[in-house]
């Protein structure tokens, strides 16, 4: 194959300036003195109450909405000066509804926007079949028709078709609001890692604080009437929202929801001291953690069992002085996760297994409270320098 | 035969064309041999004209209909007016109407076309509107979205998409002209209706009015049928369901 699958156009940067939206006899402006700079390749998440004009905001950007004043320029360049029908098929569009066309197959819904861009029949069908493919359909679904189609796989359509192109920038307007709880996180999951791979700048509303936290590398918190109230990483929202009105989007549990952000495999693990049977304890006694024993591993690091310290007396330990070790987590796990478990168990150090079941570490709650604390700190850091 | 020869005989009278045998010399329900026999002397040439008369209604009717439709799509305000007139057309008696324009167009093509045109007008119109209207406002959304022009949006999205609708519509106005056009033998001598209006008023024979009448419905049914079968294969993804 010539063309990769995935693409090489650069992500663009988006910057919105001053941006206002006032409909004519309104008393309120829909979008007030925005300004937002996305970087290239992070997905920047809109996020309010219905009417605070985060749908409009995004609309703005591909002129399907015209503002009143203040400029919007991609990768530099404004949008006002643009075509809007050259400027939207460099702009990947995905909408709750999707909106494929009832009438041709999948694969030529995929291929609209290169065909109104003169691709040759060939490269089209290529890259429509390689689209498919990149978010998980089956090649023959490409000769059905939408109507044939369950609401999960015409969302995944709809992402594909908005990425046919190739844009340098994507916009979202709740695109997974109308797919079932559990579809919507299996959508969301793919999204997050198709992006891992495309890194296209993203443009991403949603009235969803949960979603928000889960989407955006950044996030917008609008209020009625368009106004931006805060900017920034959704740690950085969660541990130090700029007012009440953030305070209260965010919801009482934001503390819980910031432990979601981090897994475990991101923190500093507390060491574990491990023995295999029958070697001495030696030094090993004076690590452990309260409320933990010495873990008895294998020659490759699998956890056998736990000795608790009332029986490290004897220098050596053996199969029969370990007892089975309770509750573990892997690397996988969030803090959040992590510390419901802990609460099980009288807030005791988890033991911590990385991808192939080996011993990572302990988590403590001490651990899980640092981090947090370490992590605002460097987050504030971050984001004084990344907006200005 | 003229008109006036066959006004001029009272009573029933058998036709001299043709062998006479006993079915059409007792005026039988429905002589078969007599039908075969006259078939390309009457009956073919009077259903080409009557397909003809059909045909040219439907076309110049369908044209000025979507002509109206786009106008009408584009700027709404044309529709309530354009409605009007239409309907207003519509009802006219189709006796009456062809009578109105004898004396303006002559007993001919003209007179019958006129009315036939007129009569199309209001279902093809609405039904045409209708269809491009009836575009779900995500699927425009999403269109405009991904960088569809106006124009584009009409040829790749509406009109597709208003198929089966217009399709709808041209079989409700075929059924309708092809009815009509009997009727219309009345003023112009042409089509089926000039074989079942000389059945009625001067020979009283039954195989030439069945014959002609059972043309016209058969006509109408094979048109109608042959118009399901082209949306059909003009509009798979109408007919496309989900497999189980």
């Amino acid at each position: 194959m010539n063309e990769p699958p995935t693409t090489n156009t650069a992500a663009a940067p988006l910057e919105m300036r001053d941006v206002t939206k006032r409909y004519p006899g309104a008393k309120t402006a829909a979008v007030d003195r925005l300004c937002l700079e996305v970087p290239a390749g992070e997905i920047c998440v809109l996020v309010g109450p219905s009417g605070c004009g985060k749908t409009t905001a995004m609309r703005l950007v591909n002129r399907m909405i015209e503002l009143t004043s203040g400029d919007i320029l991609i990768d530099g360049v404004t949008v006002l000066k643009r075509d809007p029908s050259d400027l939207r098929r460099e702009i990947g569009y995905v909408i709750q509804q999707i909106g494929l066309f009832p009438h041709i197959t999948i694969s030529a819904n995929v291929g609209v926007v290169p065909q109104l861009l003169g691709w040759h029949k060939e490269r089209i069908a290529r890259r429509s079949a390689d689209l498919l493919q990149l978010v998980g359909l089956p090649e023959e679904m490409g000769s059905r028709f939408p109507g044939q189609l369950s609401g999960g796989q015409r969302q995944r359509v709809g992402v594909a078709r908005a990425l046919a192109a190739d844009p340098p920038l994507m916009l979202m307007d709740e695109p997974f609001g109308a797919i079932d709880p559990i579809n919507r996180e299996h959508l969301q999951n793919e999204f997050l890692r198709l992006q891992s791979a495309i890194r296209k700048t993203v443009v991403f509303v949603t009235h969803d604080i949960d979603e928000a936290i889960k989407m955006g590398d950044r996030i917008a918190i609008l209020r009625e009437g368009g106004e931006l109230v805060q900017y920034d990483t959704p740690n950085e929202i969660l541990a130090h929202p700029a007012d009440d009105f953030v305070a209260r989007f965010v919801g009482a549990d934001r503390g819980l929801k910031r432990l979601a952000l981090t897994r475990l495999a991101d923190l500093d693990l507390i060491a574990a001291p491990c023995v295999r049977p029958g070697q001495p304890i030696g030094s090993v006694r004076n690590q452990l953690l309260p409320g933990t024993g010495v873990v008895l591993v294998d020659t490759d690091g699998h956890p056998l069992g736990e000795v608790p310290p009332d029986r490290l007396a004897d220098g050596r330990v053996t199969d029969s002085d370990a007892r089975t070790i309770g509750q573990t987590v892997t690397t996988a796990f969030t803090m959040r996760e992590a510390l419901s478990l802990m609460m099980t168990d009288s807030l005791r150090p988890l033991l911590v297994l990385d991808g192939e079941g080996r011993v990572a570490g302990y988590v403590s709650i001490e651990l899980i409270n640092r981090t947090l604390h370490d992590e605002a700190q460097h987050a504030r850091r971050g984001s004084a320098t990344g907006t200005r | 035969m003229s008109g006036a020869a066959v006004a001029a005989a009272s009573g029933p009278v058998i036709p001299h064309y043709g062998t006479s045998d006993s079915c059409v010399l007792h005026n039988g329900a429905f002589c078969w041999h007599w039908f075969a026999q006259n078939w390309g002397s009457l009956f073919q040439p009077k259903l080409i004209q009557h397909v003809e008369l059909t045909v040219i209604a439907l076309v110049i009717g369908f044209a000025i209909s979507f002509v109206l439709a786009l106008a009408a799509h584009r700027r709404r305000w044309l529709a309530p007016p354009v409605t009007f007139v239409t309907s207003l057309l519509y009802t006219i008696p189709s006796l009456a109407a062809f009578e109105i324009l004898v004396p303006i167009t002559g007993l001919g093509s003209l007179t019958i076309e006129i009315p036939l045109i007129s009569y199309t007008l209001l279902v093809l119109f609405t039904n045409t509107l209708a269809g491009l209207s009836g575009v779900s406002a995500e699927v425009r959304d999403a269109a405009t979205g991904i960088g569809l022009t106006r124009r584009q949006m009409l040829t790749r999205v509406e009109l597709p998409l208003a198929l089966p609708t217009i399709v709808a519509g041209i079989r409700v106005a075929t059924v309708t002209i092809i009815s009509l056009a009997t009727v219309a033998a009345y003023v112009g001598n042409e089509g089926l209706g000039q074989l079942i209006f000389d059945a009625l008023h001067s020979n009283d024979f039954n195989t030439q009015f069945l014959g002609a009448g059972g043309l016209a419905i058969l006509l109408a049914l094979v048109a109608d049928g042959f118009l399901v079968l082209t949306q059909r294969q003009l509009t798979p993804w109408a007919t496309a369901r989900r497999p189980v």
